[in-house]
């Protein structure tokens, strides 16, 4: 593959050596991790990963999508995620447009449903959408004939994430079976945690959720999850720390005294590392709050995976639009004004 | 109780209709008053209750004869919790659409909630309420006033003139009176109207941002919560206060194990006081959110399995004495708001009685008799108003009831200006055949206009 000029490279030829897919994927939105099975998402993992060697790792582009359109419609602030989808579509050939609105539909005066339909009205293929309420993506998945892309609905999913942590995990240890993956810091606030939480339960890792009462239900319990709010404790047995950022915006009140308090309890620093397993794995899903969640020490050392999370974001996201808008090759229906 | 004046409740005057004489021939008819549950026939004289069996030759050769084979005849049913939108939200119901609504739902009466734009905080509104009700002919309108001014929670409104002017009770409604100093100056100050004051039990600053019941499933779906304590504790105060006070207290709407326990207890002790349920939170599940339905989102919020079942508990031995329809209506475009934005609230008017019938008597839970007590008898108590009763005398409202007639809920074909229900496309048990007011015939599911067959 490596061999070949980026430009020969032709959906034919591509897709000679891809993963099988098997009959039984008929996905058409990605909405969250709760309802893929383990085996779908080895499948996006698998794919992401031959899609980043296909495209001579992220140096050339595919026409697999070519002729597709892809709308990044973001009701809240990016700028990673939407350029993340953005450069994955454009490298497998598609258009990008890109909207966002800031504000809720009382703010706007416009219903959300509203405002995607305008956009599945020019066209458009799949959108990618993230909204500060939860379910967004959901509502718009029964109100649209396009795919629709969940890319973080509030605190509820935010899947590509999920797989992204994911494959970098496999990426360093091969499997995610019997590792122990801790989740620290704002659980309550984080789509993170839970797309992490449902993939890495079904791919076999044992899940620890710490942080301060307040933010880490003990309810978590119920679905096979070991709750802790001593960082220090469970350092030792930790495989992977993911440390989550603390979501200010999402807190009516503060539910910990101080970021000075939240520092000392559960910031990752050298002296931290030094008691974690020698091989750790440093996460963070971004943008990191340096000096919260970790020092700069640790977020630039040699246990941080972080800037390759970055890159792999790219790589699942094409493999999200390649297998939701791909392998069914047929175009959506033209959108109608039913509600 | 310290009444200073004897201020009267007010009377309707339905005018006497030619077409208001009837016997109900076949049916089987339930008094939760009397206790009375048999076939028997129904005579039905001038708009008032004549007869039971009463004998051919005793009959007047002017009335009508209605075969209700297999249906079951009670009281119309009366409801404390309806809310429209007139005035101000006129886009989610208006006086004449909701109160055919409650009619084709079998109420003959309902108590409108003072949540409106402005809300009944002066006697011209409740003349206003009472004069389109009255206007619209279809059940009858009691007004709730407000309990504070302008609904802001922060001081009395004019009660005394509120009440002059024909409001039936008090209530803030859906806002629960979380001033605590403003409920017990409530209390009291009813009191001397003899009028009861209706709370919906939340404690705001635990539960304020939230969208559904606090627990696993809200867990996983990343929603704000909405803490059975919040609940809990409202309804506990709420109980020491009606002990303190001595004042009359109605709790609208009351959905966990904690505020069943307490209410129980408090009944033990001799506390009077009713307490209320919507009739979604007895057996509607928080499972239901997984859906992202906004029209899910209500409050009291879809509450887990084990309140459910503690209520259902709470129905059963009494301790629940009033099961309401929770209706409140909201229009098409405010409920596809994404879930955050979208208002609390589901119409329930048309499809209460079948919540009932499908989930609750049908499974053993209440009988015919209990469910006429909790959605008829005892609201009309609480109200002092007619109703509740097939005794003879009183005004006919009544209703026929196919109760083994199984339909499936279209939102599009009912009769309320909203759409806003869960239960669209469900099958339930029990429709209401027809509806009657001081016996008059106001809806069949036979005649034109109306357009639902049976």
């Amino acid at each position: 593959m490596s061999q070949q000029s980026a430009l020969a490279v032709t959906t034919q030829n591509a897709l000679s050596n891809a993963p099988r897919i098997p009959d039984s994927w008929g996905h058409k939105h990605l909405l969250g991790l709760e309802h893929l099975t383990a085996s779908e998402i080895t499948l996006i993992l698998d794919y992401a990963e031959f899609l980043h060697a296909a495209t001579l790792n992220g140096r050339s582009k595919l026409d697999l999508l070519k002729g597709r359109t892809i709308a990044n419609l973001f009701f809240e602030n990016s700028t990673r995620t939407k350029n993340s989808f953005s450069l994955a579509a454009k490298r497998l050939g598609a258009d990008t447009v890109e909207f966002s609105s800031s504000g809720s539909s009382v703010a706007k005066g416009e219903t959300f449903i509203d405002t995607a339909k305008t956009i599945e009205a020019m066209l458009v293929d799949a959108v990618v959408v993230r909204h500060s309420s939860p379910g967004t993506p959901h509502m718009l998945s029964n109100h649209l004939a396009c795919s629709v892309i969940n890319a973080g609905d509030g605190p509820h999913e935010h899947p590509t994430q999920g797989l992204l942590d994911m494959l970098t995990i496999r990426q360093h240890r091969g499997s995610l079976a019997g590792l122990t993956v801790a989740l620290v810091g704002d659980i309550a606030h984080s789509r993170t945690a839970r797309s992490n939480i449902w993939g890495l339960l079904k791919l076999g890792a044992k899940v620890i959720v710490c942080g301060p009462a307040t933010l880490v239900s003990k309810n978590w319990e119920k679905l096979g999850v070991e709750v802790s709010y001593s960082l220090d404790k469970i350092l030792p047995r930790c495989d992977v720390l993911n440390l989550l950022r603390i979501q200010f915006e999402r807190q009516a009140i503060r539910p910990f005294p101080s970021v000075h308090e939240y520092t000392l309890l559960y910031a990752m620093n050298q002296e931290r590392i030094r008691r974690s397993k020698p091989e750790i794995l440093i996460m963070a899903p971004g943008p990191i709050n340096r000096g919260v969640e970790l020092t700069p020490e640790v977020a630039d050392g040699p246990h941080s995976v972080i800037l390759e999370q970055v890159t792999n974001g790219i790589a699942i996201r094409m493999a999200t639009l390649w297998l939701l808008l791909g392998v069914n090759a047929q175009y959506p229906a033209l959108p109608t004004s039913n509600v | 109780m310290h009444s200073i004046q004897h201020f009267p409740l007010p009377t309707y005057d339905f005018v006497m209709h030619p077409d208001s004489s009837w016997l109900i021939e076949n049916a089987r008819l339930v008094d939760p008053m009397s206790g009375l549950d048999r076939i028997a026939r129904l005579f039905v004289l001038n708009g008032c209750f004549a007869g039971i069996d009463t004998t051919d030759g005793d009959l007047p050769d002017h009335l009508q004869r209605v075969d209700a084979s297999g249906c079951i005849v009670g009281p119309g049913l009366v409801d404390l919790s309806t809310e429209f939108g007139e005035p101000g939200r006129e886009e989610d119901e208006t006086i004449v659409t909701g109160t055919t609504a409650a009619l084709a739902g079998g109420y003959t009466a309902i108590a409108l909630s003072s949540n409106t734009d402005p809300p009944i905080d002066t006697a011209a509104s409740v003349e206003f309420i009472r004069q389109k009700g009255a206007r619209a002919d279809n059940c009858r309108v009691y007004a709730l006033g407000c309990v504070s001014k302008g609904q802001n929670g922060e001081s009395l409104a004019e009660i005394g003139s509120l009440v002059e002017a024909g409001a039936v009770a008090l209530s803030d409604g859906p806002r629960a009176i979380e001033n605590t100093a403003l409920l017990r100056r409530a209390l009291e100050y009813c009191g001397m109207f003899d009028r009861v004051v209706f709370d919906h039990p939340e404690i705001g600053s635990l539960s304020r941002g939230g969208v559904m019941h606090e627990g696993l499933e809200q867990l996983k779906l990343g929603l704000s919560p909405i803490p059975a304590e919040a609940e809990d504790l409202a309804t506990s105060r709420d109980l020491r206060l009606i002990e303190a006070t001595g004042g009359r207290l109605h709790l609208t709407s009351i959905s966990t194990s904690g505020s069943v326990e307490l209410c129980r207890r408090a009944k033990a002790r001799g506390i009077q006081f009713t307490s209320g349920i919507f009739v979604a939170n007895t057996h509607m599940c928080d499972e239901q959110m997984r859906s992202f339905d906004a029209n899910c989102k209500v409050n009291p919020p879809l509450r887990s399995q084990d309140h459910i079942d503690a209520c259902v508990e709470g129905l059963r031995d009494g301790t629940i004495d009033i099961i309401s329809s929770g209706h409140r209506p909201c229009s098409l475009e405010k409920k596809m708001m994404e879930i955050d934005a979208a208002p609390f609230g589901m119409i329930a008017l048309e499809t209460a009685l079948a919540q009932v019938v499908t989930f609750l008597i049908r499974p053993g839970i209440l009988t015919w008799p209990d469910a006429f007590r909790k959605m008829s008898l005892n609201p009309a108590k609480l109200l002092g108003q007619s109703g509740g009763t097939l005794a003879i005398g009183k005004p006919a409202d009544f209703v026929i009831v196919a109760h083994e007639k199984q339909w499936k809920v279209d939102a599009t074909a009912l009769q309320s200006k909203s759409y806003n229900t869960p239960l669209n496309g469900s099958e339930l048990f029990g429709l209401v055949a027809s509806t009657f007011v001081a016996g008059r015939r106001r809806w069949t599911v036979n005649s034109i206009p109306f357009r639902r067959e049976p």
